[in-house]
């Protein structure tokens, strides 16, 4: 409920700014500025391998995840299988790079919700009067108060769990970030003066949102959505640990996670992996945030 | 609010000088706070309700064990009249407000006890280890952020990279490999929760560590713009040394963000309970959640969750009046 503008969409994820993170923009000469260029392509480079990993796993990793071969259970890491063994002799590597099908899925669904809805609730709130701004603002204070795996519980509780109510969940959970967002992207256009202009004028709300205020709210709204895929990936995987999203055998991190979970003891690789490639997803998905929002810095500050 | 500041200076009433208007003002938003508080509740609580209605098959099939038990229409009938389901539903809603204000969160369908009667236990261990996560996770970014902030580049650069991988963390894998490398390997910890000191240890560091990686972002990006600012250079020639500058003035303008940030850190601490509680196979409200959700246990899911909201109202209030009390500039 305290107004910090800077809170991002699915909760204050890594802070949009270039001095925290050690970086000026790219100012530098010489070798900082070939070190930020080999960063950045390596970060597309990662970006595009989890892209190409969610959309044709194949390419990565051309064996059966649902494979079952119970005389090879538990082998540890390396040589046939570079991840190892599961309980049923699955191959992990292929098991993970089959994974980033649904986490990427659920992750960009949720966000696409969770913008949708931000965005009209923002929209209203924005351009409102007075007393629809306040009562959209409460509205938006009281989904706030609701930590998202709780929400995800309450529906999961109602519906049964499966991936399209996590994906409902989380969505809604993220949506009062981009609400917020939204609306001081509105009221950050409307004291340029176009949108007053555009209403004395007889412009259709429409209008004046399509024409003055998306353009401008388009370059933090991306940055921003960003860093809430990594974030609802993270979620996601989390509802799969505790067995409410996709049911098994299908490879889900957090379900894969879920298993190893009774074989923490003999079989650390089952951990250790998928949980890797959680993180990974999620830093590449968080500097990407972050360079996107430091290329539109300083403006979302309203 | 008063009036009396600025032009007519010469009669001034007492009580409305600068200081006694900070003071007013200062009440008067806590007020205002509170009011949209009540109000935050009041709709958490309507969309609870809500849920309620929205069961498919209605609450009485829920009570009676949910979609699977097959009921007889003689006891859904039964059960509607014993939850008073078959009232108008405005009826039903006015009874259901004036049952949460006596405190009655309802009765739990799978362990037929009001839902306070259960929820009371579970409490103290829940708000053991989120206290302790958040003490710890404060330490760790404390840490960090006096630590880096300054004049070093590789610090800086260190503690933001090491702030992203622990933000980015997944509490329950940061929790399975702690357990791998100090309780497996290493054998430190017990990797279950066992009631005493030591137990506490594992799950207390899995849940604040990702906390820790936000606050530390939130906290040094206030200090380093503090140390950015004219005022640091004018204490710096006046001969005051860095440390000193960092406690003295950067620090408070890293804390403000710190606490704005309690309220999601609040709500990160009670999610992370249900995953940590389960991990650990810990006693406490996040494991009894789980339990109510899977077993569709609807007023137990409803009594944590409205518990919750209540308990992230009385944080950010709390974190909003501390952070007028700690920068004045704010009020």
């Amino acid at each position: 409920m305290s107004q910090n503008p800077t809170f991002d969409a699915a909760g204050p994820g890594p802070l949009p700014h270039g001095r925290v993170a050690g970086g000026n923009g790219g100012a530098g000469h010489g070798i900082s500025r070939i070190l930020r260029r080999i960063a950045t392509a390596a970060l597309a480079l990662c970006a595009a391998l989890i892209l190409l990993a969610a959309l044709w796993p194949q390419l990565l990793a051309p064996a059966d995840p649902l494979a079952i071969n119970p005389s090879s259970a538990f082998r540890t890491p390396g040589g046939e299988h570079l991840f190892g063994t599961d309980e049923s002799g699955r191959d992990l590597y292929t098991r993970v790079v089959h994974g980033a099908r649904s986490s990427v899925l659920i992750g960009v669904a949720s966000t696409l919700i969770g913008v949708g809805l931000g965005a009209v609730l923002g929209l209203i709130t924005g351009l409102g009067g007075r007393l629809l701004d306040a009562a959209g603002s409460r509205l938006v204070d009281a989904m706030l108060a609701f930590p998202t795996l709780l929400l995800a519980l309450l529906l999961i509780a109602v519906r049964g769990p499966g991936i399209a109510t996590v994906i409902v969940a989380v969505g809604l959970s993220s949506a009062p970030g981009y609400a917020r967002l939204l609306r001081s992207e509105v009221r950050r256009a409307s004291r340029s003066g176009h949108v007053e202009a555009a209403r004395m004028l007889g412009k259709s709300p429409a209008r004046i949102v399509a024409v003055h205020i998306l353009p401008g709210a388009v370059g933090p709204l991306l940055a921003v959505a960003t860093l809430g895929v990594g974030q609802a990936i993270v979620w996601a995987s989390a509802l799969g640990y505790l067995g409410l999203g996709a049911p098994p055998p299908a490879p889900e991190w957090g379900a894969m996670l879920n298993a190893g979970r009774t074989y923490i003891g003999s079989g650390w690789w089952m951990t250790v992996f998928p949980g890797l490639a959680i993180v990974a997803v999620g830093i590449v998905v968080t500097l990407l945030g972050r360079r996107l929002s430091a290329r539109w810095a300083g403006r979302g500050a309203a | 609010m008063s009036t009396g500041h600025g032009a007519n200076a010469v009669m001034t009433k007492p009580g409305s000088g600068r200081a006694a208007t900070h003071r007013k003002s200062w009440w008067v938003a806590v007020a205002v706070r509170l009011m949209g508080a009540v109000i935050a509740l009041w709709l958490v609580a309507t969309l609870a309700f809500v849920v309620l209605q929205a069961l498919p098959g209605g609450p009485a099939e829920a009570a009676l064990g949910g979609p699977g038990s097959q009921a007889s229409a003689e006891a859904l009938q039964a059960a509607r009249e014993q939850y008073g389901l078959d009232r108008p539903v405005l009826v039903q809603y006015g009874h259901f407000l004036g049952q949460l204000m006596q405190g009655d969160l309802g009765t739990s369908y799978s362990q037929k006890k009001p839902v306070a009667d259960v929820m009371g236990p579970l409490l103290a261990p829940t708000l053991t280890l989120a206290v302790w996560a958040l003490l710890a996770a404060w330490v760790l970014a404390l840490m960090t952020a006096m630590v880096a902030t300054g004049s070093s580049r590789v610090a800086a650069r260190l503690a933001s990279a090491l702030e992203l991988v622990a933000s980015v963390l997944p509490g329950f894998w940061l929790a399975a490999v702690l357990i791998i490398v100090f309780a497996t390997q290493l054998g430190w910890f017990p990797p279950v929760s066992t009631g005493t000191a030591r137990g506490l240890v594992l799950p207390v560091l899995a849940l604040a560590i990702p906390l820790a990686g936000y606050l530390s972002q939130t906290m040094r990006e206030g200090m380093l713009n503090a140390l950015a600012s004219p005022y640091a250079l004018a204490a710096r020639t006046r001969g005051e040394s860095p440390w000193g500058l960092r406690v003295r003035h950067a620090l408070r303008h890293g804390l403000v963000p710190g606490i704005n940030l309690s309220g999601w850190a609040f709500g990160y601490l009670i999610s992370g309970a249900v995953v940590i509680e389960t991990v650990f196979a810990r006693p406490g409200l996040g494991r009894a959640l789980l339990t109510a959700v899977t077993g569709r246990d609807v007023p137990l899911v409803l009594g944590v969750t409205l518990a919750s909201a209540l308990g992230y109202v009385l944080v950010t209030i709390a974190a909003d009046a501390l952070v007028r009390l700690v920068d004045r500039r704010a009020a």
